[in-house]
């Protein structure tokens, strides 16, 4: 626990020392969903229509930047061979870094989409709604999209395949968090995609550690 | 003890070496010798566990790797090319971090020791990105100070080192063979230490 504990630690400041890495993420977020009611023109209820489709899709983008950097550094300058030398789990120490990359690229989304849906007119249930299916999707996207750096780690325009290779897997998360949110809006429940969600997060939780530390070792055979 | 049975490596459907054994007491050295690209690091990786053997086997006091991996990783401190150290960070919190990563953590006052020892007393607080090669090396070369292990494997040590530090490390490396460790390790450099064994690739 001490050792996954210590790899959060570390990521948080080594992410605190290079704040522009997390910010272009942000930024990138921030532009690109405010790029849609410029685009589409001020239709209230066009733009309402579309809202959580669009955030939900933009935190997703958002969140695969993020994916590229979370092992590459560490194969590069030999952290990672440490990490597979230690006496804990590797398993372990892979949490700890899905945990500092959703503290970092994940949260700040949950934090910031209702914002953006203020932008798009949402009521105050529906941003609400926005906020809480991030909070349990966002995750989901780290867990995931973690396999997915640790299976393209070393492999030529890796950022690429990675898209390729991530964002199909992200669909039902995709479908649920928006159909939360578009459930919401339209006087339906939306505790089921909220289960939904709940259910997604607790099967990555589970599998994607073990996936993501087998894909490393592959990696650094 | 550390015992390797008739390792072999293979890379591009080439054998780079077959049948490598050796045997390795408490207090003993092993010199991996062989010309650039004879596989050197392959084998080094092999006896860390880093890469799975495919014949042969390597055995930790009697035990597998596989069995007893945790044992055989309390008990190893492996160096490679790499300086395994963050840019971003300084001296003293890498060797902060990569203590508490093998679960040994160390207090601030005994990684400055150590990294004054090294001769870094005075950069201990400066990122290492602003070090130059050797200093870095330094950093990383400060772990075998602060973290206990019987078994060193150590790629390339002298890399980059200056003529103080060839004779630290030199000086290091004898005080753990004293102690009763072991070590394997790669060199293109004829070094001062008791006699020990070499595998020739």
């Amino acid at each position: 626990m001490n050792a996954v504990w210590s790899i959060v630690q570390r990521d948080l400041s080594l992410a605190a020392r290079r704040r522009s890495e997390v910010l272009t993420l942000l930024f990138f977020f921030l532009v690109v969903t405010s790029l849609f009611p410029l685009g589409v023109g001020a239709d209230p209820q066009l733009l309402n229509k579309i809202a959580p489709g669009v955030i939900w899709v933009c935190a997703l983008l958002a969140t695969m930047l993020g994916l590229q950097r979370l092992f590459a550094p560490d194969l590069a300058d030999g952290s990672l061979e440490q990490m597979a030398l230690v006496p804990a789990p590797l398993m372990g120490l892979v949490t700890g870094k899905i945990l500092a990359h959703w503290v970092l690229c994940g949260l700040p989304l949950v934090v910031m989409a209702p914002l953006m849906g203020l932008m798009f007119g949402l009521p105050t249930d529906a941003l609400w709604m926005l906020a809480w299916s991030l909070l349990l999707g966002t995750p989901v996207l780290s867990c995931i999209g973690a396999i997915g750096a640790a299976l393209t780690l070393g492999v030529r325009q890796g950022g690429a395949m990675l898209s390729l290779l991530v964002l199909p897997l992200l669909i039902p998360v995709l479908i649920f968090g928006s159909g939360a949110v578009i459930a919401q809006l339209s006087g339906l429940e939306a505790d089921g995609y909220i289960s939904l969600l709940a259910a997604l997060l607790l099967l990555s939780l589970t599998f994607a550690p073990w996936a993501t530390a087998a894909a490393l070792k592959i990696a650094l055979e | 003890m550390l015992q390797a049975v008739s390792l072999s490596c293979q890379r591009g459907g080439r054998y780079l070496f077959k049948d490598v054994s050796f045997h390795l007491q408490p207090g003993a050295w092993l010199r991996v010798a062989g010309d650039n690209g004879s596989g050197k690091t392959s084998l080094l990786r092999l006896i860390t566990g880093l890469s799975p053997t495919e014949d042969g086997q390597v055995l930790w006091n009697q035990l597998p790797l596989q069995a007893g991996r945790a044992a055989f990783h309390q008990n190893l401190l492996y160096l490679g090319h790499h300086n395994a150290v963050k840019d971003d960070l300084t001296p003293l919190e890498n060797l902060q971090f990569a203590a508490r990563l093998c679960q040994q953590p160390i207090s601030p006052n005994t990684a400055l020791l150590a990294l004054q020892r090294m001769g870094l007393k005075n950069r201990a607080h400066v990122l290492v990105r602003h070090l130059s090669a050797g200093q870095q090396r330094r950093v990383l070369l400060a772990r075998l100070l602060t973290q206990q292990a019987k078994l060193w494997v150590l790629d390339e040590p002298f890399t980059a080192l200056d003529v103080s530090a060839v004779a630290l490390l030199t000086q290091l490396l004898k005080d753990h063979l004293a102690l009763g460790g072991m070590a394997v390790l790669t060199s293109h450099q004829a070094l001062q230490l008791p006699a020990g064994q070499e595998v020739m690739l």
